[in-house]
């Protein structure tokens, strides 16, 4: 590692340990949590708030001088004109100076706070990065995507903002009032109560509206996301909705999403509005107040024109925190709600992770085995998966087939620990997949999935996926294999040609055999076929079997599949029912059984014949 | 051959060389328009139409900001008046009790007026944010399905989400912009008008912040524009970390992924830290202005005073305004942002309302009703998605009521193209499709939709509960309707044992069920619809050959007393349609049933001896061989 990279990193922390403070102080309040976060940056959180501490101060003697001003000038009648100007002078450069220094001071305070803000917020995201990649199936099955994206843009943005926005406005605020008040009462104690008179309601109206306004918070991000998953279904089921004639359907959904939405957007604008608007009213009450019974002190001689004008002054300056009390109030609601969602989130318990002392998973014969396995998804009443026994070795393609539901995907599932089996076990060589660690039981079980998900990068970028270290000859050996190798040519850059969302689109046969590339870069001990070749025409297929048998010979092959002729070379075939196996053998065992598997097969027209012979005809 | 094989070991690199060479995540982003035009007339004209049905609040709240600016300009005078006429030591009080009841009223107008203005403003943007996505969303219901073919539905999704929001902004900011401007220019009228010179001198600070924000401005734009950029493309590695989740665990990719997106989201807080740094630069600035001002004031005020040309009132008013006075100029330029970013917004979603609508109901259009004879006729079509390479050529054939009809052909053949036409999800180029003898383009969409059942091959379901995706839009469907439904194609079985039964909310479009599972669904929802025809896609590919048998007998019963028009790859569904008709390259060329089309010795008679149980399963050299050969005969 170079010095530079050394110093970026000690600049930047461990990310490891930004995680760690992540899940920190798991079940205790958010905001307090969020605090701890902050002051993870003592450094910048010391200037921070001595910084607002200052700038508070200097704004606090602004009212002062400029009272000293008004006083000057209304004496200065009856005092020697030089002396005077002088005082004038004076005052006039020391208020110059401090509106400076307030400047400067104030200029740390935000961007020290927005730092500190910035750094909770760039830990945060490496923490929920992290956990989404650490939750399992099961999870991701449950909630959502929206919305996890919707904990990890909107969620942690009001995480981030509350110290600058929440916190240090906190102590801007104690110190303003605070200090404000003592300088205020020991001047005049009737003036200072009434110019500090409205503090108190104002610290009343935002405490009840930080109750509303969070409630308020809540329910709007929710029915914001019901719309948001209204639009995305209906735009990517498009075809559906014509072919149904749903428009008209589709639009009372959003319509009826959407006024519940605009309903609470409404409701927190008026919450808002009304209460700063009530909070600023009783800013000028006092005001009116002051002037009232100030004016009448000035009448009577007890103070001078220039306090007077200081209590004004003062209050002006407070007006604008007070207003910005609001927007205080509304980040704590904001903090506290999203704090909650997003730690909640950040909480979840990993059902799938190594267990403490896992050791790497070693392969020497290649051996799978399937010993007594059940498996019940997570408040289903009915087991998916019932005594599933059987031992594949290297080199053996076992087929499996059943109807939908019978649980053949869940099986191919529990090998690389998506889920785990929640009866029996499931051993590669002797070792139960639950005592190996994680990275080297994936990095040995390729499962080539139905649905493929492409990324947004090259293609060369997506085949080499799961070993980004690959080298270029072994990537287009891959797409060989998978018979992706002669499109990919036919595409403008060729391997460099970017797919995804926002790149070129491709079929869904042509996606499959991109996912079978990406598993045929891996060197896998285990390779599951998830019913991944469907719409792969059977030449192609046929095509990528021949090519990829001639490196089977060191790997136990699964095959889940509906279509019969891809199990036609399989060395034994499972039919499974209702989460058993009910039948084994061979393609032709099974037919001479005249079982359920024999019922399939006749179930079509006519039996499906060896492709290979009438590949072979000329 | 090369020499690398798949056999060698794949891990040619140091696995703790956490920097791959290949590795990204997240997508490079698309340099998007910014330093656009603030002010775009045909973008204003366009959103104001938005704006229009809520006019007259808009004006109210107008005029409540120009109460409220007022309010504030009179605030400080009346506080200068009642120090200087109120105040007079040992005088009475009747003066100060006027300027204190003047100053009680105008704080109550201050108050309504900025209760009012920002409530109707607030309501406002949100009635009109709220407006356009739903004219937007609208749209996008009626523009024709070419468009939406090419268009990605995240690109739809930023223009519904994203550029709304930034109208909203817009919109909320610009009447408060309005009161800015006018404070601005009260401030300086009233500054004038109390002393002429003393206003001048302190307005002499203006000219000197506009100079160093032209200064500041361009490499601030950037620094701004460059923290928006990295933010949204560390989201979009997030996002991409979410919806890729399951390829990630599977491939084994978290460990590389998360250095990856370390140094993203530092790179991000970087460029935040540098848009922070040049916003707050701006501080100190504005601080150094204000306080020359105000030493402007006292001294050169306060020698008026001694020279008995100035009241102390005044000096204490204009002390007021110089605090007022950099806000509104501060708001007003980050308001030119805002109209920038609205511009673009506003011409982005305006592109998605100009869509053209291509297929629209044709005034007076017939509505179809169930007593049609439910007929389908293709008369001479010719149809292309680009009008130069037509996939229909010059088809005609007819469909009797009730009768079933397979459509077979290799791929890229023309059966879904001619299958999408008879619900006219695009227009003929020439001839016609009729449906119960009317040309499609002659009768209502909605009427056509319901009387022509779809299924499409790729099933798609909706959040919801298993009964609500299956009822869809036909309301007036019972439960029972929904299970018989469900029965008849053999669902019933397995919805029973979902955790819910009929209630069990289907996550994710559908991801807790099998491909087959939300095929079936997707047949009972056909079903339900109950309409005169029925267009079906058969999806071989998604539903293994035991659930293909029980879609097989629900067919039958589907297809009972309706026209069935079927784009067949099974055998089994095409022996038993009551007629097939050979699509190739978009021509038919044969048709009949099968042991006529067996005669005929044809494209389809040489398929069929190849012993292929789908048709989907001959490899496409094949049919090419075949076909070359028949047309060479």
């Amino acid at each position: 590692m170079s010095i530079l990279t050394a110093g970026r990193r000690r600049s930047r922390g461990d990310a490891r340990a930004h995680v760690a403070a992540a899940h920190a102080g798991k079940g205790s309040s958010p905001l307090l949590r969020i605090t701890f976060l902050s002051l993870r940056h003592p450094v910048q959180v010391t200037i921070a708030v001595a910084a607002t501490m200052i700038a508070a101060l200097l704004q606090l003697l602004i009212p002062r001088l400029l009272g000293q001003a008004i006083d000057q000038a209304e004496n200065i009648v009856s005092v020697a004109s030089d002396t005077a100007h002088n005082g004038l002078w004076a005052t006039a450069l020391t208020l110059l100076a401090v509106s400076v220094a307030r400047g400067v001071f104030t200029l740390f305070q935000n961007y020290f706070a927005e730092s500190v803000g910035h750094h909770v917020g760039y830990e945060l995201r490496l923490a929920f990065y992290d956990k989404v990649q650490r939750l399992s199936y099961s999870y991701h099955d449950k909630v959502h995507s929206g919305d996890l994206i919707t904990v990890g843009l909107l969620d942690l943005d009001g995480i981030r903002m509350f110290f600058s926005t929440g916190l240090i406005r906190v102590v801007l605020l104690t110190v303003l009032i605070g200090v404000g008040a003592w300088m205020l009462l020991s001047t005049d104690v009737l003036l200072g109560l009434l110019a500090l008179s409205f503090v108190p309601f104002v610290a009343w109206r935002s405490s009840v509206a930080r109750l509303g306004l969070r409630k308020i918070w809540l329910d709007l991000q929710e029915k914001l996301s019901v719309l948001t998953r209204i639009m995305e279904e209906n735009l990517g089921g498009i075809r559906v909705v014509r072919a149904f004639s749903g428009q008209k359907h589709e639009l009372d959904k959003f319509d009826a999403a959407s006024a519940e939405a605009l309903r609470l957007a409404h409701r927190r604008t008026n919450t808002r509005v009304r209460n700063t608007s009530m909070m600023t009213f009783s800013f000028f009450a006092a005001m009116g107040l002051v002037l009232w019974f100030g004016g009448n002190k000035v009448i009577a001689g007890e103070i001078s024109v220039g306090t007077l004008a200081s209590f004004l002054t003062f209050m002006t300056i407070l007006q604008m925190p007070v207003r910005q009390l609001g927007l205080m109030v509304n980040s704590f609601a904001r903090a506290s709600t999203c704090g909650n969602r997003f730690f909640a989130f950040i909480d979840a318990p990993v059902e799938i992770e190594d267990r403490p002392g896992a050791r790497e998973l070693v392969i020497t014969e290649g051996t799978l085995e399937f010993d007594g396995v059940g498996f019940t998804y997570d408040g289903a009443s009915q087991p998916t998966l019932r005594d599933i026994s059987f031992t594949a070795r290297a080199g053996e393609t076992i087929g499996i087939v059943g109807a939908p539901g019978s649980g053949k995907s869940t099986l191919a599932h529990l090998i690389p620990r998506f889920y785990d089996a929640t009866t029996g076990s499931v051993r590669i060589d002797g070792q139960d997949v639950r005592d190996v660690t994680l990275q080297s039981l994936r990095s040995k079980v390729a499962v080539v999935q139905q649905d493929t998900f492409l990324f947004t990068t090259s293609i060369e970028n997506n085949i080499a996926y799961g070993n980004p270290w690959a080298k270029e000859t072994r990537i287009e050996k891959a797409a060989e294999s998978a018979q992706l190798h002669n499109y990919i040519m036919g595409l403008p850059a060729e391997y460099d040609t970017v797919v995804g969302e926002r790149g070129v689109s491709l079929s869904g046969g042509q996606r499959q055999r991109l996912s079978i590339a990406r598993s045929l870069v891996l060197k896998p001990a285990v390779m599951v076929f998830d019913d991944s070749t469907a719409a792969i025409d059977a030449g192609t297929e046929h095509r990528i079997r021949s090519a990829i048998r001639r490196y089977a010979a060191n790997r136990v092959t699964i095959i889940i599949s509906h279509r019969l002729s891809s199990l036609l070379h399989a060395d034994r075939i499972l039919f499974i029912e209702d989460g058993a196996i009910i039948e084994q053998g061979t393609h032709a065992d099974l037919l001479a059984l005249g079982g359920r598997y024999k019922a399939l097969h006749d179930l079509q027209t006519r039996p499906v014949e060896d492709i290979d012979a009438l590949e072979a005809r000329p | 051959m090369s020499t690398a094989g798949l056999d060698e070991d794949p891990r040619i690199a140091d696995p703790d060389d956490q920097h791959p060479p290949r590795a990204t995540v997240g997508s490079a982003h698309i340099e998007e328009e910014v330093f656009g035009k603030a002010y775009d007339p045909r973008t204003v004209r366009r959103i104001w139409a938005f704006v229009h049905p809520y006019r007259l609040r808009i004006y109210l709240s107008v005029f409540a900001v120009l109460v409220f600016t007022a309010t504030q300009l009179a605030i400080p005078l009346i506080i200068g008046y009642a120090i200087d006429t109120g105040m007079a030591a040992g005088g009475d009080a009747t003066d100060l009790a006027w300027a204190v009841l003047a100053f009680a009223a105008m704080v109550s107008l201050n108050f309504i007026a900025s209760w009012v203005q920002e409530k109707q403003v607030g309501n406002v943007a949100e009635n009109v944010l709220f407006d356009m996505r739903r004219a937007m969303f609208k749209r996008l219901q009626e523009v024709s399905l070419s468009f939406m073919d090419k268009t990605e539905v995240g690109r739809l999704m930023s223009r519904l989400q994203g550029d709304v929001n930034s109208m909203q902004e817009f919109l909320e900011t610009s009447v408060v912009s309005i009161g800015d401007l006018v404070l601005l220019f009260g401030i300086v009228t009233v500054l004038l008008s109390l002393d002429w010179g003393l206003g001048l001198l302190t307005l002499a600070t203006m000219p000197a912040l506009f100079v160093v924000r032209i200064f500041w401005l361009p490499p601030a734009k950037r620094a701004f524009w460059a923290a928006h950029e990295t933010n949204s493309a560390t989201n979009g590695a997030m996002a991409e970390g979410i919806n890729g989740v399951r390829t990630i665990q599977n491939l084994d990719r978290q460990k590389v992924n998360f250095h990856l997106y370390d140094d993203k989201a530092w790179g991000n807080l970087k460029t935040q830290l540098t848009g922070s740094r040049y916003a707050q630069v701006m501080v100190p600035i504005v601080d150094t202005l204000t306080g020359i001002s105000m030493a402007t004031v006292i001294v050169v005020g306060g020698s008026l005073v001694l020279n008995g040309g100035l009241q102390v009132g005044v000096v204490v008013a204009f002390l007021f305004y110089i605090q007022r006075f950099f806000d509104p100029i501060r708001s007003l330029t980050m308001q030119y942002s805002i109209m920038q970013r609205a511009m673009t917004s506003g011409r982005r979603i305006t592109e998605v309302l100009d869509v053209p609508v291509t297929i629209a109901d044709r005034p007076g259009a017939i509505a179809l009703t169930r007593d049609m004879d439910g007929s389908v006729d293709f008369d001479d079509v010719v149809f292309g998605y680009n009008p130069k390479y037509p996939v229909l050529k010059n088809v005609s054939f007819h469909v009797n009521p009730g009768e079933t009809v397979a459509l077979i052909g290799p791929t890229g053949s023309g059966k879904t193209s001619a299958m999408a036409l008879v619900h006219r999800f695009y227009d003929v180029q020439s001839g016609a499709v009729r449906v119960g003898g009317h040309d499609v383009r002659d009768v209502a969409q909605e009427s056509l939709g319901q009387q022509v059942a779809m299924v499409l091959q790729e099933p798609f379901l909706f959040t919801g509960t298993v009964a609500e995706n299956i009822r869809y839009n036909k309301a007036g469907a019972t439960l029972e309707d929904v299970i018989a439904a469900a029965t008849a194609v053999g669902a019933h079985e397995f919805i029973t044992r979902l955790p819910d039964g009929y209630d069990t909310v289907l996550e994710q479009r559908g991801s807790n069920l099998s491909l087959g599972q939300r095929q079936l669904l997707s047949f009972a929802r056909a079903l339900v619809a109950d309409a005169k025809i029925l267009v079906l896609d058969e999806a071989t590919a998604n539903i293994d050959s035991y659930t293909e048998r029980q879609i097989q007998k629900a067919l039958e019963t589907l297809l009972d007393g309706r026209t069935g028009l079927v784009i067949a790859h099974r055998l089994a569904t095409i022996r038993g349609a009551d007629r097939i008709i050979v699509l190739q390259n978009g021509e038919l060329i044969e048709q009949g049933n099968h042991d006529q089309l067996m005669e005929r010795k044809g494209l389809y008679a040489r398929l069929y001896t190849m012993n292929y149980a789908s048709f989907d399963d001959i490899p496409d050299d094949l049919i090419n061989a075949v076909a070359a050969e028949k047309s060479g005969t």
